[in-house]
C-alpha cells in the first residue's frame, strides 16, 4: 500500500498569512495528520456494528434453542457449543458440504487465476487484431447478469445429469471477466515491455514467456485475484442452490439453506452451522486479513 | 530471466548481438539456413497466434456458459417450458411478457427491488464514504479497523441471514430487546412492509459498507497532497476540502461502486430468501420483500414454470440496460459540465 504522503513536500515557502490550526486530515504541507477522538470513536462503533453479529452467532451455537427463545438474549457463552456443532455436523451434512465447498472454491480460483492471468498478459502486452473490440466484449460481459443464464443452464446441467455434481458448480464460474480485467490492468503497468522483447529476442517462445516471465512478475496479483475469487465462490449462493438441488452433495451455503428450511428450527443447531461455514474463512481473515485488504484496495485503484 | 534459452540463434560472426544482420551478411550452410528458417516461421506463427490462444480460454467459458445461455433464455422465454421436462418446448410467442405485464405480482416484486435497492445502496455508498474518510486518517491500529470492517464481507449470505434473522425476531430478537430498553414497543420485523425491507437492506448494509469503504480508501490514497495544499491556501475549511476536493477526486470510483452496487441490488436473492425462513421464495406472507430475483426463482423452481422465469430474467436485463444507459448519460453530463 502506498500513501500518497510525498517525502519531498516542499520546505514552507514563506506563507503569505500565517498557517491555519491544524487540521485533521491533512494540513497545509499536504501531511497527514492523525485523527482525533472522534474518529476513533466512530471507527470503534463501525468495528462492534460489524464483529457483533458474528461474536454473536458463536454465543447463539453455544447455547440452547430453549435460550435463545428467552428476554434478554443471551450476551455471552454458554456450554452447549460442541454438542450444536455435532448435530450440525451430522443433520446438514457439514463435513461433506465443507469439503466439497472446499473443492469447489479451490478449482474456481485456480481456473479463473491461471485463465485471468494469461487472458490479461495477452490484453496487456500483445498485438493481435480486434483486442480492442475483444476487450471491450470481456467488460462489457460484467454487466450480464448471473439470473439470465440460469434457465438454459440448468437445463444443459438437467440434460447432463449433472444436477447435484460439483462440476455443474465449477465449471460456468471457471473464469470471469472481471478477473481477465483485474489481470490486465496489473500487467500493463507491472510487467516493463522491455523484459518481454528481450525474453524474444533470446528465442523465447510465448509459452516460454508466460512461464518465466510472466507468472514471476503476475505473482502478487495473482494471489489477489485467487483470494477475491475463492471467497466469492466460497460463499456463492444462488446458481449451487438451484445446481445443487438434491441436496446429496451441497455445499455449505446449499446445506446452510436446508437448515434454515427445517420445519422445527433449532435456532441454536442453525448457528452452530453457520459458524462452521464461516470459521474457515474468518481464520483466514485472521491469518491474512492484511493482505486482504490491501489486494481489495489493490484492485479498486487497478481495476 | 530466461536467458539461458536453448533455442537462441547462435551469435553469428564475431559481432554476435543481431542474428538477422549478421544472416545477411555472412554465408551459412544450407542446413543452418533451413534452421533458422524453421526457427523464424515458427516465431511468426507464435506471434501471431498465440494471443487469440491466450483469450480462448475465457471466450470459450463465456460463449458456453454466457453468450449461448444469455441468448438461448431469450428464446426459452418465447416458449412455455417446464421445469418437470426441460426439454420440451412448446411456443407461446410474447404470452410470458405480456402475462407480466398484467402480473401484480411481477409489479410488486419490481417494486421491492427498488426501494430494496435504494435504501441497502444509498446509506451504504454514504457511510462507506464517511468511514473511508476516517481511514485516511494517521491511526493507531488502522490495519486492525480495516480488518474489522472488511469481516462481513468474508461473511455468507446464508449464514448473515440467518444470524439476522433471529437478531430481528419479534418476540426474542436482540434488536426488539434494545428498542424496548429505550421505551420503542416491539416491531413485527418481518411482517411489515417497510420494516422487512430495513431488515432486509440491513444485511446488505452490513456485508458492504467496509468493502466499499476499502475501495473509496484506495481512492482517497491515490488523490495528490498538493491539491489539499492550495485548497487550505484558499483558505478551505476541512469540510470544503472534502466536498470540493476529495468528492470530485473520486468521481470516477464512486460512479463505479454505484454501478456494481446496482447490478447487485437489481440480483438481490439470498438475503429476502432466507429471511423468510421455512415459508419459501414468496418474499414473506403478502410478498412483501419478494425481490425481482426471488420472483424469477419461486416462477421457475416452485412453480415449475421455465419459460416464465426466462421471461422474468429478460425483463430484469433490460432494466439492467436502462440504468446502465441513464449512468452513462449522467456520466458524460458530469464530464462535460467540469
Amino acid at each position: 500500500m502506498t500513501t500518497t504522503v510525498s517525502a519531498t513536500s516542499p520546505p514552507a515557502a514563506p506563507a503569505p498569512a500565517a498557517p491555519p490550526p491544524a487540521r485533521k486530515g491533512r494540513n497545509r504541507a499536504g501531511k497527514q495528520l492523525h485523527g482525533g477522538w472522534i474518529t476513533y470513536t466512530v471507527l470503534i462503533v463501525f468495528t462492534v456494528g460489524s464483529l457483533f453479529p458474528l461474536v454473536w452467532t458463536a454465543i447463539a451455537a453455544s447455547r440452547t434453542n430453549t435460550r435463545l427463545a428467552e428476554t434478554p438474549p443471551p450476551f455471552w457463552f454458554g456450554g452447549n457449543l460442541f454438542s450444536n456443532l455435532d448435530t450440525a455436523w451430522n443433520d446438514a451434512n457439514m463435513g461433506a458440504a465443507l469439503l466439497n465447498t472446499a473443492v469447489v472454491a479451490g478449482t474456481i480460483a485456480a481456473g479463473t487465476v491461471l485463465f485471468s492471468t494469461i487472458a490479461g498478459f495477452a490484453f496487456a502486452k500483445l498485438r493481435f487484431r480486434f483486442k480492442n473490440l475483444l476487450l471491450m466484449l470481456t467488460i462489457g460481459t460484467m454487466m450480464v447478469p448471473p439470473q439470465l443464464s440460469v434457465v438454459p443452464l440448468y437445463m444443459v446441467v438437467a440434460k447432463l445429469e449433472w444436477t447435484d455434481q460439483l462440476q455443474a458448480v465449477i465449471l460456468p464460474t471457471l473464469v470471469t471477466a472481471f478477473g481477465v480485467f483485474f489481470m490486465r490492468q496489473y500487467l500493463s503497468q507491472a510487467l516493463p515491455t522491455e523484459l518481454i522483447e528481450a525474453a524474444r529476442m533470446d528465442g523465447a517462445s510465448s509459452l516460454r514467456i508466460i512461464w518465466h516471465v510472466v507468472f514471476p512478475a503476475a505473482r502478487p496479483a495473482m494471489a489477489v485475484l485467487g483470494m477475491l475469487t475463492f471467497v466469492q465462490a466460497w460463499n456463492d449462493f444462488f446458481w449451487p442452490i438451484i445446481a445443487l438441488t438434491q441436496t446429496g452433495n451441497p455445499t455449505v451455503q446449499v446445506a446452510l439453506n436446508g437448515l434454515g428450511r427445517g420445519y422445527i428450527p433449532d435456532q441454536s443447531v442453525i448457528m452452530a452451522g453457520a459458524l462452521l461455514g464461516t470459521l474457515p474463512l474468518l481464520i483466514a481473515f485472521v491469518l491474512f486479513g492484511k493482505q486482504i485488504v490491501g489486494g481489495i484496495m489493490q484492485g479498486a485503484v487497478k481495476g | 530471466m530466461p536467458t539461458t534459452s536453448g533455442t537462441a540463434a547462435p551469435p553469428a560472426g564475431q559481432g554476435g548481438a543481431a542474428p538477422r544482420r549478421a544472416a545477411e551478411t555472412s554465408p551459412l550452410d544450407p542446413r543452418e539456413q533451413r534452421r533458422r528458417e524453421r526457427l523464424s516461421r515458427r516465431y511468426r506463427r507464435d506471434i501471431r497466434w498465440s494471443p487469440y490462444a491466450f483469450i480462448a480460454p475465457f471466450f470459450l467459458f463465456f460463449a458456453a456458459f454466457g453468450l449461448f445461455p444469455l441468448l438461448y433464455t431469450g428464446w426459452a422465454a418465447l416458449h412455455r417450458v417446464e421445469l418437470t421436462d426441460p426439454t420440451h418446448m412448446e411456443w407461446a410467442g410474447m404470452h410470458n411478457f405480456s402475462r407480466l405485464w398484467d402480473d401484480e405480482f411481477f409489479w410488486n416484486a419490481l417494486q421491492n427491488t427498488f426501494t430494496i435497492g435504494v435504501i441497502s445502496t444509498v446509506p451504504q455508498l454514504v457511510m462507506a464514504l464517511g468511514l473511508a474518510h476516517l481511514l485516511n486518517y494517521k491511526l493507531r491500529g488502522s490495519m486492525f479497523f480495516r480488518v474489522a470492517i472488511l469481516t462481513p464481507y468474508a461473511t455468507s449470505v446464508a449464514a448473515a441471514t440467518l444470524v439476522f434473522v433471529l437478531l430481528f425476531g419479534r418476540d426474542y430478537g436482540m434488536v426488539n430487546w434494545a428498542l424496548d430498553a429505550i421505551g420503542i414497543d416491539p416491531i413485527d420485523w418481518q411482517n411489515g412492509t417497510w420494516t422487512s425491507q430495513l431488515a432486509v437492506s440491513t444485511i446488505v448494509i452490513w456485508r458492504w459498507t467496509g468493502y466499499n469503504a476499502l475501495i473509496y480508501l484506495a481512492a482517497m490514497q491515490a488523490v495528490p497532497g498538493d491539491l489539499y495544499e492550495s485548497a487550505a491556501l484558499d483558505g478551505a475549511s476541512r469540510w470544503q476540502q472534502f466536498v470540493h476536493v476529495t468528492i470530485p477526486s473520486l468521481r470516477p470510483t464512486i460512479l463505479f461502486t454505484v454501478v456494481v452496487s446496482t447490478i447487485g441490488a437489481t440480483q438481490l436473492f439470498g438475503e429476502p430468501l432466507l429471511f423468510n425462513g421455512s415459508a419459501g421464495a414468496t418474499g414473506g406472507a403478502d410478498h412483501q420483500f419478494q425481490t425481482l430475483g426471488l420472483y424469477m426463482y419461486e416462477q421457475g423452481w416452485v412453480n415449475l414454470h421455465l419459460g416464465r422465469a426466462s421471461a422474468i430474467a429478460w425483463t430484469m436485463f433490460l432494466i439492467l440496460l436502462l440504468i446502465a444507459a441513464v449512468n452513462w448519460l449522467v456520466s458524460r453530463r458530469l464530464r462535460k459540465s467540469q
